[in-house]
């Protein structure tokens, strides 16, 4: 229950005079650095930061982080994030001090272990996604994005054609719209099937020459493999249309078929999904982009490249569309992805998808007397249910989410795809056990029950959480956000 | 070949086929034209034992130049700072780790309680109202803070200093290609802002100014007269800094920058090769609204308990769409959290300390670089904890001679600047020793000599 709750800030923990840190003499004889500053940049009073001491920090963050579920100690089915384990030997490997501490600006003769890394993993990727040349530099999916539509944009002006519009499905991830619209295109939106699958009739109808790109996700957002998706990419393709694979559900199809050879010309990974690298509490992610021959030129710089055995960073790419970050993509979690795909090797990766589908069909079969599946099975990766029955009873997806907290697992993602009512989205990935898949099971159906025979106490959930349900409105409406010290 | 991170067997597979009621793994995968499958392996190196991997793995990371091999004066935005040992051990924590964004926040109150933690951190240091959980990188936050100055001002050009770092002003340019905002230069020729010039061309088109302190000559630009200059325009003042210097500095917030970003990275994160890294972002509270990224906020419980949420939600992507004001979804969260680790335990006299160590450090180097016969300080104003030096001999050639005595010696400017072709970048953190300074300065002697 939520008495006797741990509920400090480390502003609230602070003793003047405590110190947490040891920093060497000052061994210089320039005397009182601020002197050394013209006084008009130097900062009058010292900054309001805590004053505590090591352990008090040690203690305070190991609490702070008991408030969290996390994968290593809950199942965790959050839909199109592929919540799967992340194996420890990567972060051994990205902690290695001739790759955590090596600093960007070294010259390339100083770095080859590092270019080398970078350019395996590009070719992998590129191999793993049936594509001709992959950039690694985009920070997460959304900036992939970003630089995938820059580089359809860049295309076509090349070829002296003004598109303007973009079509992206209603079923889509909602950076698929926001990226769009920040490369300056506007954002058409296409009406799904009810199965979520594309509406050919209504595709048709929408290419013309105006569209440069079409951007869809396979699998769909409801968990399908799109059944005419080569139709799909072909019919785009005669309008000059490029097609952009959303690559959030790549963990569906490793081994199993290709983007680049379903024709699409562009397609992003997330390392932090399908290649095991940590969520870390909402990042750092990577989003590399992979593209077809045609659009190589356009990648961002610089492009790892390859000279009999010497490594390099190429930046004399004039129809590059630019950078995307300072530097040269989130290397430590290059190195976390690389590490995975050599411990898995081809026949390892195909498992992977083999038994995250396998896990995904088990879920739904065994909930689908108790819940509305949006769509029927085989489902890929991840199922889609509807909590469109038990909203009858007054128990809503958002209810159902807080409730299976109290029952010891985190919540799937809840009302997306927008096109599904109620919706419940759940992805187990291959790492999770049979016997957690059936924990799972029982208690959504426990819940099931519950909405019928005792909603209280789906309605009072959780209870068994540091905090019980939390005042959005008041969070909005009235913004606090830093601390101040109480009058 | 089983594998580790998999935990069905052949027999509970079988089992789990039973109940679905399908004969194989095949018969899931009905969906999927035969057309379109992949009919061989994928051709991938075959897996590697761990003992093998790590064996393949050491040997890459030996092939680097790093900074614990080698003593490292270089920054350019990305430096050599003290790294606390519990961040490492705390960071690790699973329930940490392996959470992601705190959409159940009933389940997330320690990941949300430390990212309020570091938003009011942030503000503070910036001297800014507000700060969001984080931008990619400090390159990233400069774009995304272009974009917010045009939707703000409704205005179409940004005038940025030369100043401001050469890769942030690439990825700005990227970002603003779609919009069509126009980046405009203002020189630096002295080191810092030509702030006459930038008088001349901020004007009523001008969304920004944008100004770096330091900036990436390592020069203390005057921001006060900057957000003169920008405000007399109507136009919005953008400040890049880097936190780890505002013990010592004053933050940008109380000279007048309307929106301040930086790269965090100095705060704790490891150097990684350049990410991931850490974007700052902070604004003044009317722009709230505006502001791209995830925020924090505090609220209370059905049984009045305090508890923290994501707020101000309608800003973002998952909900607007289109209309977002970013597209940024996944951040850097958990670099946000090496930060507010590392801020707590530098706290109120620690991070005052790394500034005057640096501070002190890099002008003794600076003076004792500069006596050596051929060598010179690039240019004469005010710097911090970086400064560039002239040398009488190709800076790549003296970087390469000095990496094989272990000094990462700087970064040579010619590719950054061609008008610096003859300019090393030499950055001094608390880290580095009068010892170390000495024998540098003594190695580099010999090397242009």
């Amino acid at each position: 229950m939520t008495t006797n709750v741990y509920d400090k800030l480390i502003f609230e923990l602070s003793s003047p005079g405590r110190v947490a840190w040891s920093l060497p003499e000052m061994d210089v004889p320039e005397g009182d650095a601020r002197k050394l500053l013209p006084e008009k940049h130097v900062r009058k009073d010292a900054p309001a930061l805590p004053e505590v001491s090591e352990f008090d920090i040690v203690r305070h963050y190991s609490r702070l982080s008991r408030m969290n579920y996390g994968l290593d100690t809950h199942f965790y089915p959050l839909g199109s994030c592929t919540m799967k384990y992340n194996p420890k030997l990567n972060e051994d490997m990205a902690r290695l001090a001739g790759f955590a501490r090596l600093h960007p600006l070294a010259a390339e003769a100083l770095a080859q272990g590092a270019l080398q890394v970078m350019h395996e993993l590009a070719q992998d990727l590129a191999e793993i996604a049936g594509m001709d040349a992959v950039s690694l530099q985009p920070a997460a999916g959304a900036q992939g994005e970003l630089a995938g539509v820059l580089m359809i944009r860049a295309y076509h002006l090349s070829r002296g054609e003004k598109r303007t519009k973009v079509l992206v499905p209603d079923s889509a991830h909602g950076t698929n719209p926001a990226s769009t619209a920040i490369a300056g295109y506007e954002v058409v939106e296409v009406k799904s099937l009810p199965n979520g699958e594309v509406d050919l009739d209504v595709l048709t109808r929408t290419l013309d020459t105006d569209v440069a790109a079409f951007m869809i996700t396979v699998p769909n957002t409801l968990g399908m493999f799109e059944p005419r998706i080569v139709e799909i990419t072909e019919l785009c393709h005669a309008s000059g249309v490029q097609v952009y694979m959303d690559g959030a559900n790549l963990n569906a199809i490793l081994g199993i078929t290709r983007p680049g050879d379903l024709g699409f010309d562009v397609c992003h990974f997330n390392l932090h999904k399908t290649f095991t690298t940590p969520h870390g509490g909402g990042g750092p992610g990577a989003g590399p982009v992979g593209v077809k021959a045609h659009l190589e030129p356009f990648l961002p710089v610089p492009v790892v490249t390859k000279d009999g055995d010497a490594y390099a960073l190429d930046w004399k790419r004039p129809s590059s569309i630019g950078k995307l970050q300072a530097f040269w993509g989130n290397f430590g979690m290059l190195v976390r992805a690389y590490t995975y795909i050599r411990t898995m090797g081809p026949d390892g990766l195909r498992s992977v998808s083999d038994n995250a589908i396998l896990n995904a069909n088990y879920i739904m079969k065994r909930l689908e007397t108790d819940y509305d599946v949006a769509v029927p099975g085989p489902c890929m990766h991840e199922c889609v249910l509807s909590a469109r029955r038990q909203k009858k009873l007054g128990i809503t997806a958002t209810d159902i989410a807080k409730r299976l907290l109290d029952l010891g697992f985190y919540a799937p993602s809840t009302y997306f795809p927008l096109i599904v009512e109620e919706a419940l989205m759940i992805e187990p990935t291959e790492t999770e056990a049979k016997e957690t898949l059936d924990q799972f099971c029982d208690a959504m159906i426990q819940i099931a029950r519950e909405a019928e025979t005792n909603p209280a106490v789906i309605h009072d959930a959780p209870v068994t959480t540091p905090v019980r349900r939390l005042d959005q409105t008041k969070a909005a409406r009235e913004p606090n956000l830093r601390w101040t010290r109480r009058a | 070949m089983a594998s580790r991170y998999i935990a069905n067997t052949p027999e509970e597979q079988r089992r789990m086929l039973g109940v679905i009621g399908a004969a194989s793994l095949e018969e899931l995968l009905v969906k999927i034209p035969t057309k379109a499958r992949l009919a061989r392996p994928l051709g991938l190196t075959p897996a590697l034992a761990e003992t093998d991997l790590i064996r393949h793995l050491k040997a890459l990371a030996a092939r680097n130049a790093d900074a614990d091999s080698h003593v490292c004066f270089m920054g350019a935005g990305s430096y050599d700072h003290y790294v606390p040992s519990p961040i490492n051990h705390l960071i690790s924590r699973g329930e940490f780790f392996t959470a992601y964004t705190p959409y159940q926040p009933e389940a997330s109150q320690g990941t949300l309680r430390t990212i309020y933690e570091y938003q009011t951190m942030i503000a503070e240091l910036t001297g800014m109202d507000v700060a969001n959980a984080s931008i990619y990188d400090g390159a990233s936050s400069l774009a995304e803070a272009a974009l917010m100055a045009h939707a703000v001002t409704d205005r179409s050009e940004i005038v940025l200093s030369r100043g401001v770092h050469p890769l942030y002003k690439r990825v700005t340019a990227t970002y603003c290609e779609g919009p069509g905002v126009r980046l405009r230069d203002v020189g630096a020729p002295d080191g810092v802002t030509d702030l006459a010039a930038a008088k001349k061309l901020v004007g009523a088109k001008t969304a920004a100014l944008v100004v770096q302190t330091p900036n990436f000559y390592g020069c203390l630009e005057d921001v006060a007269a900057a957000a003169e200059v920008a405000h007399a325009a109507g136009a919005l003042l953008v400040v890049v800094a880097d936190p780890v210097n505002l013990g010592v500095l004053e933050g940008p917030g109380k000279l007048g920058a309307d929106i301040v970003v930086g790269e965090g990275q100095g705060l704790g994160v490891p150097i990684s090769f350049g990410g991931p890294n850490l974007g700052v972002f902070a604004a003044k509270n009317e722009l709230v609204r505006r502001m791209p990224g995830r925020l924090v906020g505090a609220t209370v419980d059905r049984d009045g308990h305090r508890g923290f949420v994501l707020t101000l939600q309608t800003r973002e992507q998952h909900i607007r769409r289109a209309k977002a004001t970013s597209n940024i979804c996944t951040n850097v969260a958990l670099c946000a959290l090496v930060a507010t680790i590392y801020l707590a335990m530098l706290g109120r006299r620690g991070l005052v300390r790394v500034g005057e160590l640096s501070t002190a450090k890099a002008h003794y180097a600076s003076e004792r670089l500069a006596r050596v016969p051929g060598v010179s300080l690039r240019f004469a104003a005010p710097f911090f904890k970086e400064f560039a030096l002239k040398l009488p001999k190709p800076p790549e050639r003296v970087v390469a001679r000095l990496a094989r005595q272990g000094f990462l010696a700087g970064v040579p400017l010619k590719t950054f600047e061609r008008s610096l072709g003859d300019c090393l970048l030499v950055a001094v953190t608390e880290k580095r020793t009068k010892a170390e300074i000495d024998a540098f300065t003594a190695a580099l002697e010999k090397a242009v000599a």
